[in-house]
C-alpha cells in the first residue's frame, strides 16, 4: 500500500470515528430506526411467508439465461494463459504458432492490449469493485502465481483452447514471498479496512489474565479457501462504438460498470451491466481480471466475446480467504465470569489489495469482559488479492473464540451454555452502545431443549455404538446487521392496481426479487401475483453490492423510503373529495389494493381509482435510503445457537456429522422458505469448513495445487445431515422491516459447534481446521 | 484438448491393428482419458473406440467369471454372480467416483486409470517424472498426504487412485491381452509396475497391447469378503486407505486369506507378506495386527502422509476381524 493510501486511510478512520461518536450520542429520533419501520405491525401477511423463488420455473427449466449463456452474433471465445510463477517477469512469449491456429483470430498480451487506468480497490473507493489496484495485461510484471498472461479469442472454445495450449511463455523469476513465515518476519500491519481498525484494547488484558485463576491461552488456526461457486465466473460483452455492454455473474453490479467505465475513460453510463442471475456469490462474483480481459479482447477484435473461466481458472485468479492464526485467551473467575478476553490474529493479504481478514468482528460483541484486547494483524504475501467469504471474519474468528469458551467450560466443570449466558454483556463491550435486539438466552434454551442437548454427556468419549463415538458440540454464532450506503429504488403502480418495483440488485439465488415483491406487495396492499421486481441491470437505481448480508436491508430501506414518496404523492393525487380527503401520509397504508386510514380502514380508496380520477395512467416515483447510521447508533447483530452431533470412528477417525441444530435471533424473518435456505447452506459451508475445505497452496511457488473440485474438498451429499432451523421472529425494532440479513450467520460458529462436538466425542481437542481423520488417529 | 483422429473398430484385432498403425489410444469411457485430453496432459494423435467390445460377463466351466473389458462399472458391481460370489468386488466399485462416472467406465479403463496427483495433474506449473521424465518431482516434498507409503522412489511418491484394482489384486485376477504379436494372459497383480527411475511407464502393456477381458478364477474363499475405503469425506473422494479382504477359517484357524491394499502405493498393493504370516494362524485380533505389522515394515513415510501407516494398520486389523465375526 502507498503512503499516499495509508494516510487515506488514517484519514478516514479518524473521519469514521467522530462520526460514530456524534451518532452514538444522537438523540433516537434522529437517527434512521429511530421510527419503526411500519411494516414491523404488519401480522398475517406476506410477510414471512413461504413463497418460492419466484424465479425457480425459469431455472428449473432452464430458461434463465446466465452470463455464459447469452448468445451474440460474431461472437469470440476467449481463453486465458496463467503465469506460474509468484513474481518477476514475463522475458518472451512467442504467439506464432498459436496465432496460426485453426480458428484463431488473435492473442492478446500486454504487448497488444488496450491501455487500461489503474483501479481503485473496492475497500478504497465505495463506487470501485475492483479487488485490487495492479494493472491487468499491461506490462510485463508477474505479481502472482496464477495471473494472466495471455489472451487467445478463437471462434469456438475448443479452438480456444487448444491454441491456449501452444503458448509457453518464459519468465524471469524474481524474489517472491510466498512462505506465510517468512511474510511475517518482514513485517505485519494492524488491519484496517474501510475506515475500520480492527483492533480494540480495553483495560490490561494481558495482565488481568495472568492474574485469574482459570485460564484458557491457545493457538487455533485456519487454512486458506477457495471460492467454488456453482456457476463458473463468466462474462459476455460488446462493444457499439464506445458504448459497452456487459453480461456478468457479479454481486456488485453498479460497481462493475462504475469500474469498468474508470478502466476504459469513459463515462459511466456507456457501461451497462446486466446480471439477471447468479449462480451463487459467496462473497467471489466480484470484479477480478477476466471482466476487463473480455472488455479489452472484444475491444481489440472488434467483435463481442465470451469469457468463462474453467474451474482453475477461478482459483487462478478469483482470492478466497486468507489462512488465520489466532491466539485466544480468556481469564475467568472460578464462578466462571470472564475478566480478560483476548483475540489476535494474524492474517495474509497481498501488497496491492487490503482485505485483513477481520476475524475479532464477532469477539467485539460476544461477551462481558472488562479488560480486552483485539487485534489483527496482516503479512503481505505474494499471492492472488485475498477477499471475502461468506461470513468474513467470524466464520473462522468464532472458531477460535468459541472453541476457547468451550475450553474454559471443560475447565471450570461447566455446562458451555450456561458459562455463555453467564457472560451476556448488557450493552456491546468494545463500542458501549445498547442492542437494538438481543435474544441470545432465547436461542439456548429454545435450542436445547428443541435439540435435547440435556442429554449430552459432560465427560467426553462416553457414548459409543460400535466402532463410532458419538459426542455433543454447541457453539455461538454471530454476524453484524449491515445496511450500505447508496440504496434506491423505483417503484411504480399502475391504474389496474399493478406494481413493479426496480432497483440495481444482484439475484444470486437467494430469493432477492422474490423477498422484495414480498415486501413491496404487502407494503402496497397487492397480492404477489400483482407486483414484479426487476433487478440485474446497473441502470436500474441503486450502487449497492450484494455482500455482508446487506442487500436486503439495503434495498429494502430504499423501498421504504420509495413507498413512502409514492403515498405522499397518491395522497396528492387523491385530492380533497375522496375518502382519503385531509389525510396525511402519515395516517395511511396499504391495503386491498389501495390506500386507507391506518384505524379506520373503510376510509379507502384503490389505486385505479386514485390514478384514473387524476388522468394518470400510472405513477412512479424513485427515493434513495437514509444513510445508514441506526448501525452506529445501536449495536445491531445476529446471533445464533448452533448445535451439533458427530460421531467419530474409532478406528478409523473418519468423523460423520450425524445431526444439526441451528436456533437464530435475526430479527424478523421475511420469508420463512428462503431463509430457511440460506441458514442450512450456509451450514453446509459450515460443516465443509469444519472438516474438509483447505487450499493447498505450495509455499516453494505461490501455486494452488489442488485447483478442481475432486481435489479440494467440500461436502457431498452424505456428509449433510438432517439440518434443523429456527429462528425467534422477534423484529428489530430499528432495523428496516425489523429484519436482518440471513447470508452469513449460518456458517458463523458451525466449525466450533463440530470441533466441540468431535472433543465430547473423543477427548481429543482439534484447534487447527480442517478437522481431518489423521488429527483424531 | 489437442485435435486428434477417431476411429471406431469392428474386434479386437482391427482395434489392435488401427493402433498399431496410428499408435492410437483406446478409448474405453474416457471417464479418465477424456479429463486428461482436456488438461492437455495426454495428447494422443488418434483415439480407437473400443466401447463397443464385450461387456458380457460369463460364468466359466470352472464356475469363475470371464468379464468384457468393455463391461461399464456399474453393470458389473451389479451383477449377480459378483454381488454373491465376490462381494469385495461389488464393494470396491461402489466406494468408487461417482453413480454418474461409473455408469460411464469400463473396467478395462479403470484398469489403466492414471494417478490423481495434483502435481501429474498440473501440466505447466509443476514438475513431474510421469508426465516429463526426468524433470524432477515437486510431489516428493510438496502437498503428498494421499502419497504412497510402500514402493516408491525418489523419482515418484504417487499412488494408483482404483478401488476396483484393489478388490482384483485380492481375487487373483487374470488379465485377458490382445497385441499384435497375439493374445496373452497376465495376473492383475504384475500389470501395473512400481515407478522406479521411469513412473512414465505404469505397466507391462506393450505399445499397443489392448485390454479384451478380466477373468476371476473360482475363489471360494471371496464368498467371504470385504472392502473398507477410508477417506476424506463420505463419498466422492479417493482412498487415504483402502483393503480389499477375503478369509476363510476352519475351526478357528486361518485356512486362506487374500488381502490387498489401495491408497498406498503406485500399484494395487497386494499384501503377500501378511497372507503369509496369517495362512495357519489362529484368528485373533493379535494375530491381524502381527500381520499387518508385517506388511508394512518397510512402509516409508513422506511429509504430510505418515499417519497412513498407522491407518492402514487399523483398516487391516479391523476389517479381518469384522470378517472374522462374520457368520458363515
Amino acid at each position: 500500500m502507498s503512503l499516499r493510501e495509508k494516510a487515506k486511510q488514517r484519514l478516514q478512520a479518524t473521519a469514521m470515528s467522530m462520526v460514530q461518536k456524534a451518532v452514538a450520542l444522537a438523540p433516537d429520533a434522529w437517527v434512521p430506526g429511530g421510527d419503526p419501520d411500519p411494516l414491523i405491525h404488519h401480522r398475517n401477511g406476506l410477510i414471512g411467508a413461504p413463497i418460492p423463488r419466484l424465479d425457480a420455473p425459469e431455472k428449473v427449466t432452464g430458461t434463465a439465461r446466465f452470463a455464459a449463456e447469452v448468445p451474440l452474433d460474431g461472437m469470440l471465445y476467449a481463453a486465458l494463459v496463467y503465469s506460474t510463477i509468484a513474481k518477476g517477469r514475463l522475458v518472451s512469449l512467442d504467439t506464432s504458432a498459436a496465432e496460426a491456429a485453426p480458428g484463431v483470430a488473435l492473442v492478446m498480451t500486454h504487448r497488444n492490449a488496450p491501455r487500461l487506468k489503474p483501479l481503485p480497490t473496492f475497500t478504497s473507493n465505495l463506487r470501485s469493485a475492483a479487488q485490487d489496484s495492479l494493472p491487468v495485461l499491461q506490462d510485463d510484471r508477474i505479481h502472482w502465481n496464477g495471473q494472466p498472461v495471455a489472451l487467445v479469442l478463437a471462434e469456438t472454445q475448443d479452438q480456444a483452447d487448444y491454441a491456449k495450449s501452444l503458448l509457453h511463455p518464459v519468465y524471469e523469476p524474481g524474489h517472491a514471498i510466498t512462505r506465510f513465515a517468512e511474510a511475517k518476519a518482514a513485517g505485519l500491519e494492524t488491519g484496517a479496512m474501510m475506515g475500520m481498525r480492527f483492533k480494540d484494547e480495553i483495560g490490561d488484558a494481558e495482565t488481568v489474565l495472568a492474574a485469574c485463576p482459570v485460564t484458557v491461552d491457545e493457538v487455533y488456526s485456519t487454512p486458506r479457501h477457495n471460492h467454488n461457486a456453482l456457476e463458473l465466473h463468466a462474462v459476455t460483452v460488446v462493444w457499439d462504438g464506445d458504448d459497452l455492454t456487459v453480461h456478468d455473474a457479479t454481486q456488485k453490479l453498479a460497481h462493475t460498470a462504475w469500474s469498468l467505465a474508470h478502466a476504459f475513460d469513459l463515462a459511466e453510463l456507456q457501461v451497462r451491466v446486466f446480471s439477471p442471475y447468479v449462480g451463487g456469490g459467496f462473497g467471489g462474483k466480484g470484479l477480478w481480471q477476466h471482466q476487463l480481459l473480455a472488455a479489452a479482447a472484444a475491444r481489440l477484435a472488434g467483435r463481442p466475446v465470451r469469457l468463462v473461466l474453467s474451474r482453475e481458472g477461478v482459483y487462478r485468479i478469483v482470492g478466497g480467504r486468507t489462512l488465520t492464526e489466532q491466539r485466544l485467551a480468556i481469564g475467568a473467575r472460578p464462578d466462571g465470569r470472564f475478566k480478560a478476553l483476548v483475540h489476535l490474529g494474524t492474517v495474509a493479504m497481498t501488497p496491492h489489495n487490503n482485505m485483513p481478514e477481520p476475524l475479532i468482528m464477532g469477539t467485539r460483541g460476544s461477551y462481558a469482559a472488562r479488560a480486552l484486547r483485539l487485534e489483527v494483524q496482516a503479512a503481505r504475501v505474494d499471492m492472488i488479492a485475498n477477499t471475502f467469504m461468506r461470513g468474513p471474519g467470524e466464520a473462522v474468528g468464532t472458531f477460535a473464540l468459541e472453541s476457547a469458551v468451550d475450553e474454559l467450560a471443560v475447565r471450570l466443570g461447566m455446562d458451555p451454555i450456561e458459562l455463555r449466558l453467564l457472560n451476556e454483556p448488557e450493552k456491546e463491550p468494545t463500542s458501549g452502545l445498547p442492542f437494538s435486539l438481543r435474544e441470545v438466552e432465547k436461542i439456548f434454551r429454545d435450542g436445547a431443549e428443541r435439540f435435547g442437548w440435556s442429554r449430552r454427556s459432560q465427560t467426553p468419549g462416553q457414548r459409543r455404538q460400535g466402532e463410532w463415538l458419538i459426542g455433543m458440540g454447541v457453539a455461538r454464532g454471530t454476524y453484524p446487521h449491515n445496511r450500505m450506503p447508496g440504496g434506491a429504488a423505483r417503484l411504480t403502480v399502475t391504474r389496474d392496481g399493478r406494481a413493479t418495483v426496480e432497483f440495481a440488485g444482484q439475484e444470486m439465488g437467494m430469493g432477492t426479487a422474490t423477498v422484495h415483491a414480498q415486501v413491496t406487495a404487502e407494503r402496497l396492499g397487492l397480492p404477489m401475483t400483482h407486483v414484479i421486481a426487476t433487478v440485474g441491470d446497473s441502470t436500474l437505481p441503486g450502487r449497492v453490492m450484494a455482500v455482508a448480508s446487506a442487500q436486503t436491508a439495503s434495498f429494502g430501506a430504499a423501498i421504504a423510503a420509495t413507498h413512502k414518496k409514492l403515498v405522499k404523492e397518491l395522497i396528492g393525487l387523491a385530492g380533497n373529495d375522496g375518502p382519503l380527503a385531509g389525510l396525511s401520509p402519515d395516517q395511511v397504508g396499504g391495503l386491498n389494493a389501495g390506500l386507507a386510514k391506518l384505524d379506520d380502514p373503510t376510509r379507502h380508496e384503490s389505486y385505479a381509482s386514485i390514478l384514473s380520477r387524476a388522468g394518470q395512467a400510472e405513477l412512479t416515483v424513485e427515493a434513495t435510503a437514509p444513510l445508514p447510521l441506526e448501525t452506529m447508533h445501536w449495536s445491531m447483530h445476529s446471533h445464533s445457537a448452533m448445535f451439533c452431533e458427530v460421531r467419530v470412528n474409532a478406528v478409523t477417525g473418519e468423523i460423520r456429522v450425524s445431526r444439526i441444530l441451528g436456533a437464530f435471533d435475526c430479527g424478523r424473518i421475511l420469508n420463512a422458505r428462503t431463509a430457511a435456505s440460506q441458514f442450512r447452506g450456509a451450514i453446509i459451508m459450515g460443516i465443509g469448513l469444519a472438516l474438509m475445505e483447505e487450499t493447498q497452496f505450495d509455499e516453494r511457488n505461490g501455486r494452488i495445487m489442488n485447483a478442481s473440485l475432486a481435489e479440494y474438498h467440500v461436502p457431498v451429499h452424505m456428509d449433510v445431515p438432517d439440518i434443523e432451523v429456527m429462528w425467534t421472529d422477534t423484529p428489530d425494532p430499528h432495523a428496516p422491516m425489523g429484519a436482518h440479513g440471513v447470508g452469513e450467520i449460518g456458517i458463523t460458529g458451525t466449525a466450533a459447534a463440530i470441533a466441540n462436538a468431535v472433543f465430547n466425542a473423543t477427548g481429543k481437542r482439534i484447534r487447527d481446521l480442517p478437522i481431518t481423520l489423521d488429527k483424531l488417529l | 484438448m489437442t485435435p486428434f483422429q477417431y476411429a471406431g473398430a469392428s474386434d479386437a484385432a482391427d482395434a489392435v491393428r488401427r493402433a498399431e498403425a496410428t499408435g492410437a489410444r483406446y478409448l474405453g469411457g474416457g471417464t479418465n482419458l477424456v479429463d486428461l485430453m482436456r488438461e492437455t496432459i495426454e495428447r494422443p494423435a488418434a483415439l480407437v473406440d473400443v466401447t463397443g467390445f464385450s461387456r458380457e460377463v460369463i460364468e466359466q466351466e470352472n464356475s469363475g467369471l470371464r468379464i468384457g473389458a468393455a463391461t461399464r462399472n456399474t453393470a458389473l458391481a451389479e451383477h449377480p454372480l459378483v454381488r454373491t460370489r465376490y462381494p469385495v468386488l461389488t464393494r470396491a466399485i461402489v466406494a468408487g467416483a461417482t453413480a454418474q462416472i461409473r455408469n460411464m467406465a469400463t473396467v478395462g479403463g479403470n484398469l489403466l486409470q492414471r494417478t490423481r496427483c495434483t502435481y501429474f495433474y498440473d501440466d505447466d506449473g509443476s514438475r513431474c517424472n510421469k508426465r516429463s521424465p526426468g524433470q524432477g518431482c515437486d510431489a516428493l516434498d510438496g502437498f503428498n498426504r494421499g502419497h504412497a507409503i510402500l514402493g516408491a522412489s525418489k523419482a515418484c511418491v504417487a499412488v494408483n487412485p482404483s478401488d476396483m484394482c484393489v478388490a482384483l489384486a485380492a481375487l487373483d485376477a487374470i488379465i485377458h491381452l490382445e497385441s499384435p504379436g497375439g493374445a496373452r494372459r497376465l495376473p492383475l497383480t504384475d500389470l501395473h509396475r512400481l515407478p522406479g527411475e521411469r513412473p512414465d511407464i505404469e505397466t507391462v502393456l506393450a505399445p499397443g497391447e489392448l485390454i479384451t477381458a478380466i477373468e476371476l478364477p473360482a475363489l471360494p474363499i471371496s464368498m467371504r469378503s470385504g472392502y473398507r475405503k477410508v477417506r476424506d469425506r463420505a463419498s466422492y473422494a479417493f482412498a487415504l486407505v483402502s483393503v480389499a479382504a477375503a478369509l476363510h477359517i476352519e475351526d478357528g484357524h486361518i485356512e486362506d486369506v487374500r488381502l490387498a491394499l489401495g491408497g498406498v502405493s503406485h500399484k494395487p498393493w497386494r499384501a503377500w507378506r501378511a497372507e503369509e504370516a496369517l495362512r495357519g494362524q489362529p484368528a485373533s485380533e493379535a494375530m491381524f495386527r502381527r500381520a499387518a505389522d508385517a506388511e508394512l515394515s518397510e512402509a516409508r513415510p513422506l511429509k504430510d502422509n505418515g499417519f497412513k501407516i498407522e491407518l492402514a494398520r487399523r483398516t487391516i486389523v479391523a476389517i479381518l476381524a469384522q470378517l472374522a465375526g462374520e457368520k458363515r
